[in-house]
Parts: structure tokens; sequence; C-alpha cells
């Protein structure tokens, strides 16, 4: 019993004659003199640079544009032939923060909400919202706290409510940009399912081609007006064509174009360390938890890990499924969140003085020594501009400027040295987070997931920045699922376990010589 | 991890099987009543009638005190104050220099300590008793208030919870900025304004995604129907009656005992 295109889905048609859009108080048009028809049915995977205007054209279509007041709006955009204000209903719009995705606290309510607002009959919505779960595989009762699901559960449960809605068109804004692995897998899954029961037409925004490759049957791409290009779509055609013609085009924007990995410094220096002279960081039987422990009631860790040396000059990832408690230890080995239980122990090698337990170092301690970038860049800014942010850690340290400028152009971020940290985009918020911590040089980096959802090139130049720092003698530590981002880094592997809370070690103390990726 | 404070399993009380009108209208007959009046009767009596309904609303004496023990806590304080400062009639029952207490100021001391508890209790047999998509849909639904109001309010709601996480989170992130850490009331309370303005940021952030979810789902404009039906039962007959009679028995015992002790007039 699913959505059917039988019961009552109309495939949409998107047409843009001249259309470009301006944000009020920006000098440049957000899109600019776009000519696209997208048939019925047809499945679109939208390409670009940053900075093309991507995610503004899917907002336009999705009708959430409007509320920018002061914008200006060029050309024609309609949506079956009407403007998308009147085709309200016809669009699903899916954005990247699973989060922001849930409206309600329980599953079945949650998936009614949009039909309610298009005054569906009560017992039609009660009819469409078991079928759109099941269309999305989130077989779960329908009284189910939506807070409790994983990121990729709550995108599939936006997704059954833009499906309980019967839209002719889904709009899916990086979908799955900020999903593990098996997320990704699940979402694009259900979401092909969807497609396949409908007929809808899709229009999906995404820098990794691969994993809607076998979805799309045509890869519009973009050009932004910025480039000195006339703005518009500079590339269109079925995914094999456009990938054939444009592969080095596309990878040189940033796209992750398949088969085509990009290229990183490789790691050069001999790792010259014997274990033991360059300690830095040691822990024994670590539990970890983000719950406070109270009397009478201990916090239930959320991994335990039975021993973790890390050196200088290593590169230590840790991976594991979902909820094995990899963020939690890195909070932990990063002087940031209490132990539950065990020993934690910097040598004197790091501490310099200040004593062998990091949870207790002052900030201006924490940074010379231990350096963490945490998974959302938003978090971590403290200043009004980007040189304020990078000059941030120097200053605390009474130290001079010296290092700004060279992060700067190294990150290419000089161009918005003055900017707001918030108005960046993305690539350029990751690539300042990071340089941030840099500017105070900890001798150990802690990294937490700082591949989720950047472009090729963010990617390369992260991974190319994080080589030369091993090489010259710094501790990395990532919590990450990107098998490449491990390969490039090298060095060993933590792999904690499913929900139990056991971990394996990989043989993370052993001499250099026999260190590599311990596949498991 | 995030803390939802609205996705608490929906309670299996009798009482949360009652519409969350009913229950507001009865709370509030026995609140006025009591608020009409300052004597130890009729708040003894209304507060032994509301102590009986709360097996009704799931509640256990132990479950009460961990939530209510802050109300428990204030209205001993508004008590003790009150025996402190009432006037002095009757006879002194104990006198440590200004300190001095006589039966007619305990007794209104007693008298306040009572009222305090006996007016909070039915807030909290409500809050506890009520799942907050329900009070929407009965505000929405039978009192005709703005939909866009209504559920504007409960998914900003739901956004709370996860404000306590994102707390803790960016408490790390600036510390792992250096921010924070250094002795001094003035730097530590520095830190945490700057901390507060971060979450309020994430805050703002977090509200408009949703709000462009909401949007793009067609909250907003034009009619809307309801996938649940916000409906009266012979349990709200039940509900209404019974805050009826504990307000009614409450007054009832005080006039008898001649205790009533209007506040106005």
């Amino acid at each position: 019993m699913g959505v059917s295109g039988a019961s009552g889905v109309a495939p949409a048609r998107i047409s843009a004659r001249g259309w470009g859009w301006q944000h009020s108080g920006r000098a440049a048009k957000a899109v600019h003199d776009l000519d696209l028809e997208i048939e019925p049915g047809e499945r679109v995977l939208l390409l670009g640079p940053s900075g093309a205007g991507k995610s503004t054209l899917l907002h336009a279509l999705a009708g959430v544009l409007g509320a920018d007041e002061g914008a200006d709006e060029f050309g024609s955009l309609l949506i079956d032939g009407a403007s998308v204000a009147e085709a309200r209903g016809r669009t699903g719009l899916m954005q990247q923060d699973p989060d922001s995705q849930v409206v309600l606290s329980r599953i079945g309510d949650d998936v009614a909400f949009g039909a309610e607002n298009l005054a569906v009959p009560r017992e039609e919505i009660w009819r469409r919202v078991p079928a759109a779960l099941a269309a999305v595989g989130l077989e779960l009762p329908l009284e189910h706290p939506s807070s409790v699901l994983s990121g990729g559960q709550k995108q599939r449960l936006g997704l059954a409510g833009m499906l309980a809605m019967r839209p002719g068109l889904l709009l899916l804004d990086e979908p799955t940009a900020n999903l593990d692995p098996a997320g990704v897998v699940d979402v694009r899954d259900a979401v092909r399912n969807s497609l396949d029961e409908t007929g809808a037409t899709l229009v999906v925004v995404e820098h990794r081609v691969s994993v809607w490759l076998d979805v799309v049957d045509r890869i519009v791409v973009l050009a932004p007006e910025a480039a000195g290009e006339p703005g518009g779509v500079l590339l269109d055609g079925p995914p094999a064509t456009v990938l054939a013609e444009a592969a080095g085009m596309l990878s040189a924007a940033g796209v992750w174009v398949p088969g085509h990995v990009p290229a990183v410094r490789p790691r050069t220096a001999v790792p010259a360390y014997d274990a033991g002279s360059h300690l830095l960081l040691g822990a024994e039987a670590l539990a970890v938890s983000r719950a406070k422990a109270r009397r009478g009631h201990p916090a239930v860790p959320a991994a335990v890990v039975p021993s973790v040396r890390i050196f200088a000059g290593q590169a230590l990832s840790v991976t594991g499924p979902n909820g094995a408690g990899k963020s939690t230890l890195a909070l932990t080995l990063a002087g940031l969140l209490p132990a539950a239980g065990g020993r934690l122990e910097a040598t004197e090698a790091l501490s310099r003085g200040a004593g062998g337990a990091p949870l207790k170092w002052r900030g201006r301690e924490l940074i010379s020594r231990i350096g963490t970038v945490f998974q959302e860049p938003e978090h971590q800014f403290v200043t009004g501009s980007v040189r304020d942010e990078l000059l941030f850690a120097p200053r605390l340290l009474g130290q001079g400027g010296d290092k700004v400028d060279e992060l700067l152009e190294r990150l290419r971020l000089g161009h918005v040295a003055g900017a707001n940290p918030f108005t960046l985009s993305g690539g350029e918020k990751r690539r300042l987070s990071v340089a941030t911590v840099l500017a105070a040089s900890p001798q150990v980096l802690v990294l937490d997931e700082p591949t989720f959802g950047q472009d090729a090139n963010t990617w390369a130049e992260l991974a190319s920045l994080l080589t030369e720092l091993l090489d010259a003698g710094t501790a990395v530590v990532s919590v990450t699922h990107d098998a490449a981002f491990t390969r490039v880094l090298g060095g060993d592997r933590l792999v904690l376990g499913a929900p139990a809370g056991d971990a394996s070690v990989g043989d993370n103390h052993a001499p250099a010589s026999a260190r590599k990726a311990v596949q498991r | 991890m995030s803390v939802d404070i609205l996705a608490q399993p929906r309670s299996r009380a009798w009482l949360a099987g009652a519409n969350p009108l009913s229950k507001l209208g009865a709370g509030m007959a026995i609140t006025l009543v009591l608020l009409a009046s300052v004597d130890w009767v009729s708040a003894t009596a209304a507060l032994a009638l509301e102590l009986a309904v709360l097996p009704l609303a799931g509640l256990g004496a132990g479950l009460l005190l961990r939530r209510g023990w802050p109300i428990l806590f204030a209205a001993l304080v508004g008590g003790y104050g009150t025996a402190l400062l009432a006037p002095k009639t009757g006879d002194m029952l104990l006198a440590l220099g200004p300190l001095t207490f006589t039966t007619g100021s305990v007794e209104s001391g007693v008298a306040i300590a009572l009222r305090g508890l006996a007016i909070a209790l039915p807030g909290v047999i409500v809050l506890a008793s009520t799942d907050p998509t329900d009070l929407a849909d009965a505000l929405a639904q039978k009192l005709r208030l703005p939909h866009r109001f209504v559920l504007g309010a409960l998914a900003a709601m739901r956004l709370v919870g996860l404000l306590v996480a994102e707390w803790q989170t960016l408490g790390m992130a600036r510390r792992a900025r250096g921010v924070g850490g250094e002795p001094g009331f003035f730097s530590g309370l520095k830190a945490s304004l700057g901390q507060a303005m971060a979450l309020l940021v994430q805050a703002i952030r977090r509200a408009s995604r949703l709000a462009v979810t909401m949007e793009a789902k067609g909250f907003g404009a034009g009619p809307r129907t309801w996938a649940r039906e916000s409906t009266f039962s012979r349990r709200d007959a039940w509900v209404g009656a019974g805050g009826l009679a504990i307000a009614a028995l409450a007054v009832g015992a005080a006039v008898v005992l001649g205790t009533w002790n209007p506040v106005l007039g």
C-alpha cells in the first residue's frame, strides 16, 4: 500500500526563464539569468561551485524565499506554469540539518503536519501517514519520540512528511551532508523508493556525485556570476556525458567526481619515534560519558577504552557506528569532559608543568597543548571577524599575530578577512575553525568529523595540512567515518564497538615500523 | 545527544485521558476559591482532596517531592515569614528577643503555607498529566486560538529541550578556544555572558531553519485540518465536576467552621 502515482501525484514541471535573485543587502546576485526547463518526472542533480546559487534556487522553488523583504527577483520561475507562490503544496524541501527537519515531538504527528497544513481530511491523513513511513523504511510506532532518532532517521522522517503531502516535486538541499555512510545510503534509498512509487520530479543538490549517480537521469551545472562567466547553466545533460566532458572542471570546482580522489600532499617524514619517548597522552580503562554521575547513580559510560596512547606525530582515527561514543571519547581526551572512570594522563612532554590532568588546565594552557575542532564550526566562533578569530589565540597566549597572515593565505581566507565568521560558506567556516585552533600551535589536534559535508577542495586542503602537521610532529586524533580521509592520514585506528560499549584498539602503541591502518 | 522535554512518554494516568481544557478549568476553579480567602480550613480541605486526586494523575509521593520541592520550600518560607510578621494575637508561644511567635501569628503562617501548597498543586497535577501537543490541539480547536501562534509556540518549545544539550556543547567548544577557565568572578561572568550570547545566536539560527521547514510544509497560509481531534468526553464532565466539588467543599468547610476570611472585603 504505497504512496503510488495512481493515487494523485502529478509530477511537476519547472520552467525558469531569465530568472535571477538578489538577496537584500547583497551587492551580487545569488542567481543570474537562469534558463532551465525540467520535465515532469525528471531526476536532476544540481551541481556548481560554492556560491553558484544552488540553495537559493531550491529555496525559491520551495516557495520559502518570499520572506526576504527587499530582495529583487528577475525573470520568471514557474512550477506547472504557475508562480511558485501559487504552487504551495506541490513541493517538498529537505534541508541539511536533520534537527531542523522535525517539527513535532512524535513521529506520527510530525508526518501528519504537512498534510494538515494542506487541509487534507483527517481520515485521509491517517491513511497516508503509515504508508509514508513505510515508504521511507521508518517502521516505528506512531507515538515514537522524534528526538531520539539518528540524523539519517530524522531526514527520512522529514521525507515521510513530504510524501504525506503528495508533492509533485522533491527538493533536496545537501540532504546527506551531515550523515554517516549508513545514513547516507538509507536516505538515498528512501528517496529512490519514493520516486519510484510516486513518479515525482527530483532536484537534488549535493557535492558527492557518486551518492546520487544511480538515481538521477540528468546533471545540471550552474556557473557563478562572479567567475566572469555569464551565469546561468554551464553544463546540462545525462550524467555520463556531463561527467565525461567536464570531470576536470567539476573536480577543480570542488565537486566529488566518482573515481576521482583529490590530490593530497603525502606523508613524507619517517615517523622516528620509539614507544615511550614521545608519548603525549595516555589512558587506561578510560570510561567516557556526557552524563554527570550523581551520588548513587553512576553515569552509564558511552564507551570504555582499555588503552589509548597518543604519540607526537601520530595519526589516530576513531571510527565505529553511531552512538558508539566516538565524539565523547574525543572530548574526554581533549580535556573538555571529565572521564567517567579510568585514568587519563598527560605526560610531561605535553603538560610542560601544567599538571597531568588536561581537564584541570586553564583555557590558555589548554589551547597551546590540545586543540579541538568541533563538528559544527559555528560553535567555536567567539569574535566578530575572521581576522579577530585568528588573532584570538595568539593574544590569549601573549604572542604577536605573525602566524595570522600565513594561515589566512594558506587556508584561502584572505578575501574574507574582515567578514563576520557566521556569513562564510560551509567550506570557509570549516577552514576557519581549523585555522583558529592551529593559531595556538597545539601539540595534539583533536577533530570531530572534520570532513562532513565538505567539497573536494576543502577536503584536500584539510588533509594536506594535516599530513604536514603530522610530519612536523603534531599528534592528530580524528573522529571520522571518512575512509579516504583515514587512508590519507595513515596511522592507527581505534574502532569503538556497537552499543555494548567495548572497544577494540588497533596496534596503537606499536613501534613506528609496524604502524599501519588496521583494517577490520 | 538531545533532550526533548516534550517527548516524555505519554502518561497512561486516568487524568491524561481528559481534555486539557477541562483540567485547566477544574484547576482554575480551585485556585480562584483559595485566592479568595486566607484561612487554614479551606486550604487544608482543598489540599487533602488534591492529594487524594494525585494517583489519577499518575503522581506518587516520591515523584511529587522530586518535581515539586521548590514549591514546598517556598510555601514553608512564606509560612515562616508570615508567622514572624503577622499581628501578635493570642498567647505567646515563643519569644527569642525580636523573634516572637503567638498562636495567632503561627495560625496565619500555617494558613499561608497550606494555601500556597493548595494553590500550586492543581498546576502540578495539570502539567504532569497533560501532553503539550494535546494542549496545543485543544487551545487551537476548542478555544479557537490562532493556530499559527499555538503551533509556532509548540514547535519553539521543542527547541528549548535542544538548547540544554547545545549549552553543554557550546561550553566545551568555547573552552577549546581558550575562553573561560580563568580565575576570578568577573572573567567567569564574562565567559558565561559570551556563552549565553552564542546560545542565543544558535537558537535564532535553528529557529529560522525550522521556520523554513514549517513554511515549506505549507504552514501558515490558508485553512488547515487537524489530524488529532480534540474532544470532550464523559471523563471531562467528571473532571469539571470534581474541580467544582473540591472548590465547594473547601469553601463549605471554612464557612461551617467559621474560619472563612475573605481577602476582599
